[in-house]
């Protein structure tokens, strides 16, 4: 009796050290980068997150331009992959025959298992140059009034970039929604094809907001993996620091100055403006989690009133 | 967005939800782990949701380095070719010298940290190829024996390494030249630019390739001269961009002006594209564009250049015999912080630059500044010879005279280092 409770004291602190270190972990990192981003930090203020200039001779930084293309690529990216993924796990989970399902999911499973830098090269020889020559002109003439798609194309640029990201984001949603979908029980479908309903009204009024707070986890994980996404992106982007509301023209992002930019920064404000965008990057997805849980909370509480009626 | 659906399954459900109540309710207020049960579970076959640039790093080393045989030339590949120490040497030797800097000349100092050791089995060599701007820093706060870079410092720069540890020295080992590629379909070889037609074409002044300016400098191909010009440069930081925006700045008041020189610049125009590699597949894939790589990366690739008009007015190939006359044109002062780009020596190529190993003149540990010393004399004499086959330019003799006086004024405690 009393070695059991010693032995399961003993197992209780250590998992607590085990979840504790997740803790002194990220404590260290916001440390760490808060201190290397001091002195950017009362250099310029709040100037640094709306300022547009990125300029290393003079020791100007602003990085909103990075801001901007981290929230652009990642939110093309999300609608994007949200839109196949969701619909692709739907079918995976509860139409497509067993041996299609497994092949299927093994493609995606292997999708999500490409180094980025293979999505990256392949973007820039392959995809690039195949969006110039056979999707851009048709964009261009299709939705050109738009705003979003003028001028010229010369493969790198803020499309190509969201779109290399929405097929590295897609593995994600598709095998968590579908896990999700799968976990959703059978008697959950059951009571409503007894009702007599389709397939579709099944997995539209069943299936589907059973398992929403799991979808959404799958969109928050896989917007996680976009606004983080670094090689890939700085590959394919053409990394420009200029706003434009035009998906044809290079852009940056905060992911790719970093890594572009950090090896050779040689003065201590320019390495501290660096630090800084990571810093931001850190909130941002801090922001970006926040939301989410809200969301999700939002949607579980409606869920408990409705329950009561 | 997509995450606004779920309020409308919401509303079309409450028949359903009347009877699964509670195990609804309970799913959804356990969703938090029930997502992070299914994370778990998928863990073993997916990435993780925040890739790390760390791992990612090396392969792109790989990228970089397609197309090239020798292990030693593939380091070529540009700022980041690769983030793997360079270890060389006996395990069991006495001394070891740590270095970390630039990575353009890594290749060759790999080179002759693998022929020194074999001269002396008492010394081996770890350098570290993690960017000029990083190497700076280590020297400055001396966690290195000797730092390498491909930009002499600067003034301030100079100031904060001797807070530290006293006067630290440039020794220039190698030099480098930057080659003009470009993407013309009808004019294949010899295009030719000067100084300001290059700036001009950087700042965006020159759009087009029938530029009267452009046109009379290549009078032969000016009828095949048309089309958009699209500028590429390098997105990462380098030593690369520092030699060409040197050459720029020495050439064109107005980029001096409005971009000045470094590793990174802010950029008037251009798509930037990631290392040498990166440079080279934009313009190749793009026709009507323009950009520049290390020489040594386009010869090894065979790239079409461009000449480029030198300070006596000549336009010239860039090649390693013109990169040493850029050297030979100069006046070098007596720290040896030299830029060498817009030579005005009859033959020599304008964009060229060293590459330095920076040592601190008073050395803490004598019998590794010895070694130290002993090494850099080898590398800037007898080593000089394999600079040609790694496609670096040599120093020129009467360089490796300064040079050498330099390595004479190293300080061991009381007595020169080397001897």
């Amino acid at each position: 009796m009393r070695t059991a409770r010693l032995t399961d004291r003993m197992f209780i602190a250590l998992t607590l050290l085990m979840a504790g270190s997740v803790l002194a972990v990220t404590t260290a990192i916001l440390i760490g980068i808060s201190g290397g981003a001091s002195q950017s930090l009362q250099q310029f203020g709040l100037r640094f997150i709306l300022g547009q200039e990125w300029d290393p001779v003079r020791e100007v930084f602003g990085a909103l331009p990075f801001i901007f293309g981290t929230l652009i690529t990642s939110a093309i990216a999300l609608v994007l992959a949200g839109l196949v993924g969701v619909g692709a796990a739907i079918f995976l989970a509860e139409l497509a025959p067993r041996p299609l399902q497994a092949l299927l999911s093994f493609v995606v499973e292997l999708l999500a298992a490409i180094p980025s830098v293979v999505y990256g090269v392949w973007g820039l020889f392959v995809f690039a140059p195949f969006l110039r020559e056979d999707v851009v002109p048709g964009l261009r003439a299709g939705l050109g009034w738009t705003g979003l798609f003028r001028g010229a194309f010369y493969g790198p640029s803020v499309l190509t970039a969201s779109l290399v990201l929405t097929l590295m984001v897609l593995p994600i949603v598709i095998s968590i929604g579908r896990d999700v979908l799968m976990a959703v029980p059978d008697s959950q479908r059951e009571a409503m094809l007894a009702l007599g309903a389709t397939r579709w009204e099944t997995i539209r009024r069943a299936v589907l907001p059973y398992a929403r707070s799991g979808i959404l986890g799958a969109l928050i994980l896989g917007l996680g993996r976009a606004v983080g996404e670094t090689m890939a992106v700085t590959m394919v982007i053409g990394n420009r620091s200029e706003i434009v509301l035009n998906l044809l023209k290079p852009g940056n992002t905060m992911a790719s100055v970093i890594a572009n930019e950090f090896a050779e920064a040689a003065t201590p404000l320019y390495q501290s403006a660096l630090i800084e965008i990571a810093l931001l990057l850190f909130v941002i997805t801090l922001i970006i989690n926040i939301l989410a849980r809200l969301l999700v909370w939002q949607v579980s509480r409606g869920t408990l009133v409705e329950g009561r009626v | 967005m997509r995450l606004n659906s779920g309020f409308t399954f919401r509303r079309s459900i409450r028949s359903i939800h009347a009877t699964k109540s509670v195990l609804l309710s309970r799913l959804v207020t356990g969703s938090g782990m029930a997502c992070l049960l299914v994370l778990a579970a998928c863990g073993q076959s997916m990435p993780g949701p925040t890739p790390t640039a760390g791992p990612e790093s090396s392969p792109t080393a790989q990228m970089s380095t397609g197309g090239q045989s020798t292990p030693t030339s593939g380091a070529q590949g540009g700022a980041s070719p690769t983030n793997t120490p360079v270890q060389v040497g006996n395990p069991g030797a006495r001394l070891l010298i740590n270095g970390a800097g630039a990575t353009f000349p890594a290749p060759i100092y790999t080179k002759w940290f693998a022929e020194y050791t074999k001269i002396d089995p008492n010394v081996r060599f770890n350098y570290q190829p993690i960017g000029s701007g990083a190497g700076i820093q280590q020297i400055t706060a001396r966690t290195v024996d000797f730092g390498a870079s491909d930009a002499p410092l600067t003034d301030q720069q100079l100031q904060e390494a001797g807070a530290s540890g006293g006067e630290l020295l440039h020794i220039p080992t190698v030099a480098g030249a930057v080659a003009v590629i470009y993407n013309l379909p009808n004019v294949p070889t010899g295009l030719k630019l000067d100084g300001e037609t290059l700036a001009d074409i950087y700042l965006g002044k020159i759009t087009e390739w029938d530029d009267p300016a452009i046109k009379s400098q290549n009078a032969e191909a000016a009828s095949n001269l048309k089309g958009d010009i699209v500028v590429v440069h390098r997105s990462d930081g380098s030593g690369t961009t520092n030699i060409f925006t040197d050459y720029l700045s020495a050439v064109s008041g107005e980029w001096k002006g409005a971009v000045g020189k470094g590793t990174s610049v802010k950029r008037p125009v251009g798509l930037g594209a990631r290392g040498n590699a990166g440079v080279a597949g934009q313009v190749q894939q793009t026709p009507g564009a323009i950009g520049y790589v290390e020489l040594a990366y386009a010869l090894q690739n065979k790239l079409t250049y461009a000449s480029i008009k030198n300070g006596s007015g000549e336009f010239i190939q860039p090649t390693i015999d013109s990169t040493t006359l850029a050297a030979e044109g100069v006046s070098v002062p007596d720290d040896l912080r030299v830029s060498i780009v817009n030579s005005s020596k009859s033959g020599s190529y304008p964009i060229a630059g060293f590459t330095y190993i920076l040592v601190y003149r008073n050395q803490p540990d004598a019998e590794k500044g010895a070694a130290l010393a002993k090494f850099l004399w080898w590398a800037t004499h007898d080593g000089q010879s394999m600079a040609k086959e790694l496609d670096y330019a040599p120093l020129s003799p009467e360089l490796v005279r300064k040079v050498e006086a330099k390595i004479k004024s190293l300080a061991c405690g009381d007595s020169a280092c080397y001897k």
